[in-house]
């Protein structure tokens, strides 16, 4: 499967010990040929969406302060909401080729990935994992077709990287639930049709389907943002709001199914980090390359070098760590410090990378004519949510050390 | 119906700087990225577009190439083409138009073609030889740059792109259509796409398969020589004018000459 010619070429020269090619200074460790040709076609295929669709309009929206709608169609027309989920109008592709969409996107605006993992991971994987056959009937299929857009509420005012002292409530009340707190930081909230809500329950925290229009839940965005400018970002407000007990999800209880949801989401954002990096790395290289200073390419100083040095082997490392990341998760053997490791390293290099590649462009890197700015602002929010980076820290430490340093 | 599209596997346009091999003349496939034309992303999309108006159509992708054109194929496959059939044979190394247009013909005879989409030029040869050379084989119309094309009983109507505008040309079928850049949008594979594509119909053929010789196709049968190769000519300088009050004639006749009013 994972045969194909250019991997025989390099091949063949090493085992003749000839010195090999120069590889691509976009690909040094030949990463392209670890993937199978099915990856590659998602890859690419993401990849030139990204450029003909996106690309030139993403910085408007980022300007403007909004989410590029007008590209959900799209979107759901190539078949990227849930595709790594089974049956109910999911591709069903593998975790490396939604992780590899995740790249191409975030390689494109951190908002536009976020808005695909809320949907994929955070809204349809919970439906599909955890929802009875009759949520998942109503629900999937509009939601891989775009027509219905979703939203995960956890974070709550007082409640971030501790969602285990979340306030909301949901009160039984017959053949009914009651909800009643505020979520806030949700991403997709204020576009939503239906939120998956995560309260605190007689029985432990269970997770609620609430539909947009149901009496007593609303939303207000949040505004004045300089981080995921082009992606919606909403507080959810519950009072008295009545929902049928059917809504909510049968297949788990506690902080496991919030947890489980952002395994799965974080493990894109590993990819997708990669992804942003990438970008930026490319545009300082191709910046310093053709920028003339002292009568010199600024490519050419020692000082750049060592910056576009660091952010190359930053950017393959980031890429290993991610593919063999999906290959875990494809195999079965997927474990959460590693995904930890994988969403902390990477995007912590991530905005590392953005901040260097700024540099490297001088003024002209702080403008939205250049990706840069744009994803170093975005970065700062993807370092913070799915776990901040000292949260990921901890995993690994109470991985590692079997002591637990949260509390 | 039958409807078939001829499509090729090229050096990457968009990453690759091409390089030609001084000794054979040829361009340097080995070592590079290949992708499908991006060209023929167009005209699949076309012919996509017309078996879905027309109903009751299958389409098939034709490629010769070597075995790695499979993947080329495989995107076809996954941009909504039925099935697929590759010609590769190691006899068919260094074929030329000719070659290549008589191995495409064998294909599309044996299997009764209705319908044959091309695009006008592959992105990396320009020869532009292929399609001519197909419906010559075959003793089928050809209709050239077409920016619409429609089936209305036994006839293809297509409109073909004229320097002003266009004209309504037809033919009777079976013929070769060839596709005007720029008219048809590609289409993207969907991740659905993507994962039917290995399950569709792949079928690949030799050149016995077909019938043909090997000394009538690739070195052996080339009727096509390249004799030299060699850089373009720096441009000249451009002409500077300055404005005496007959600028805009002055331009107006060089567009002109061009052909560009
Ligand atoms: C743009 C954006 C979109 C978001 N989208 C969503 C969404 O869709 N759904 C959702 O539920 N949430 C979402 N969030 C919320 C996000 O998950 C939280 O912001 C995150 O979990 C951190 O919570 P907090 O902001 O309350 O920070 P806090 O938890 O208050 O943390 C503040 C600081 O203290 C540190 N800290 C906290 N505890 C410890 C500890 N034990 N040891 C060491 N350091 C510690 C943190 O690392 C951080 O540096 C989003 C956030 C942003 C910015």
């Amino acid at each position: 499967m994972y045969h194909h010619e250019r991997h025989t070429i390099t091949m063949s020269s090493t085992k003749t010990s000839q010195q090999a090619l120069m590889p691509p200074a976009t690909d040094l460790y030949y990463i392209d040929h670890l993937l199978s040709e099915e990856e590659r076609m998602v890859r690419d295929t993401v990849r030139k969406f990204v450029g003909e669709r996106v690309l030139p309009i993403i910085g408007d929206h980022f300007e403007a302060g909004t989410f590029p709608r007008e590209l959900i169609p799209e979107i759901a027309g190539l078949g990227l909401l849930g595709m790594h989920l089974e049956g109910y109008g999911c591709a069903g592709l593998s975790a490396v080729c939604y992780g590899l969409a995740c790249q191409e996107l975030e390689a494109g605006d951190s908002g536009l990935r976020s808005f695909v993992s809320v949907q994929g991971s955070l809204a349809m994987f919970p439906i599909h994992k955890f929802g009875s056959e009759e949520q998942k009937q109503r629900w999937l299929p509009p939601m891989a077709r775009g027509e219905a857009i979703g939203c995960f509420g956890l974070t709550e005012p007082d409640s971030g990287s501790d969602p285990g002292s979340m306030r909301t409530t949901a009160r039984r009340d017959g053949d009914s639930y009651i909800l009643n707190g505020t979520k806030m930081w949700i991403t997709n909230g204020g576009i939503a049709d239906i939120a998956v809500v995560w309260a605190k329950t007689g029985d432990g925290i269970r997770g609620f389907l609430v539909e947009r229009g149901t009496p007593g839940f609303s939303s207000s965005d949040v505004h004045h943002k300089l981080s995921l400018r082009a992606s919606v970002t909403s507080e959810l407000h519950f009072e008295e709001c009545r929902i049928p007990a059917a809504n909510m999800l049968p297949g788990v209880r506690g902080l496991r199914g919030p947890l489980s949801c952002l395994d799965e989401a974080r493990y894109g954002i590993a990819w997708g980090a990669s992804g942003a990096a990438r970008t930026c790395y490319e545009v300082a290289l191709d910046y310093a390359k053709t920028r003339v200073q002292f009568d010199r390419p600024i490519a050419s100083f020692q000082l750049v070098q060592e910056k576009l040095a660091i952010m190359a082997t930053e950017l393959v490392k980031a890429q290993l760590l991610a593919l063999q990341l999906g290959r875990l998760k494809d195999e079965g053997l997927i474990h959460p410090v590693q995904i930890s490791l994988a969403k902390r390293n990477n995007v912590r290099e991530a905005l590392r990378t953005a901040r260097e590649a700024r540099s490297v462009l001088g003024a002209n890197g702080i403008t939205l004519e250049y990706p840069i700015s744009r994803h170093s602002n975005n970065l700062e929010s993807v370092y913070t949510y799915e776990g901040t980076d000292d949260i990921h820290t901890l995993i690994i430490g109470q991985a590692i050390t079997g002591q637990n340093a949260f509390s | 119906m039958k409807i078939y599209v001829c499509i090729k596997q090229i050096p990457d346009p968009n990453t690759v700087v091409s390089k030609l091999d001084p000794s054979t003349r040829r361009l340097v496939r080995s070592g590079v990225s290949l992708v499908l034309d991006p060209g023929d992303e167009s005209t699949i999309s076309a012919a996509i577009k017309l078996r879905d108006t027309i109903g009751n159509s299958e389409l098939i992708a034709v490629s010769m190439g070597p075995t790695s054109a499979q993947e080329a194929m495989r995107r076809a496959l996954a941009m909504g083409v039925d099935s697929a059939i590759l010609v590769t044979d190691p006899a068919l190394a260094g074929s030329d138009a000719l070659s290549t247009a008589r191995v495409l013909a064998a294909v599309l005879k044996k299997e009764n073609a209705g319908m044959i989409f091309c695009s006008t030029e592959s992105t990396d040869g320009y020869t532009g030889m292929v399609p001519g050379g197909i419906a010559e084989f075959l003793g089928i119309p050809q209709l050239t740059f077409a920016r619409e094309i429609n089936v209305e009983g036994q006839r293809a109507v297509i409109k073909q792109v004229t320097q002003t505008g266009y004209r309504t040309v037809e033919s009777s079928l079976p013929a070769v259509i060839t596709i005007a850049s720029g008219s048809f949008e590609a289409i993207y594979p969907t991740m659905k796409g993507i994962m039917s594509a290995r399950k569709k119909p792949f079928t690949q053929l030799t050149l016995s398969d077909l019938g043909i010789e090997a000394a009538q196709v690739g070195e052996a049968g080339a009727r096509e020589q390249v004799m030299t190769i060699g850089k373009v000519e720096a441009r000249a300088a451009g002409q500077v004018m300055k404005d005496d009050g007959n600028a805009a004639s002055t331009i107006a006749d060089f567009l002109q000459r061009y052909q560009l009013l």
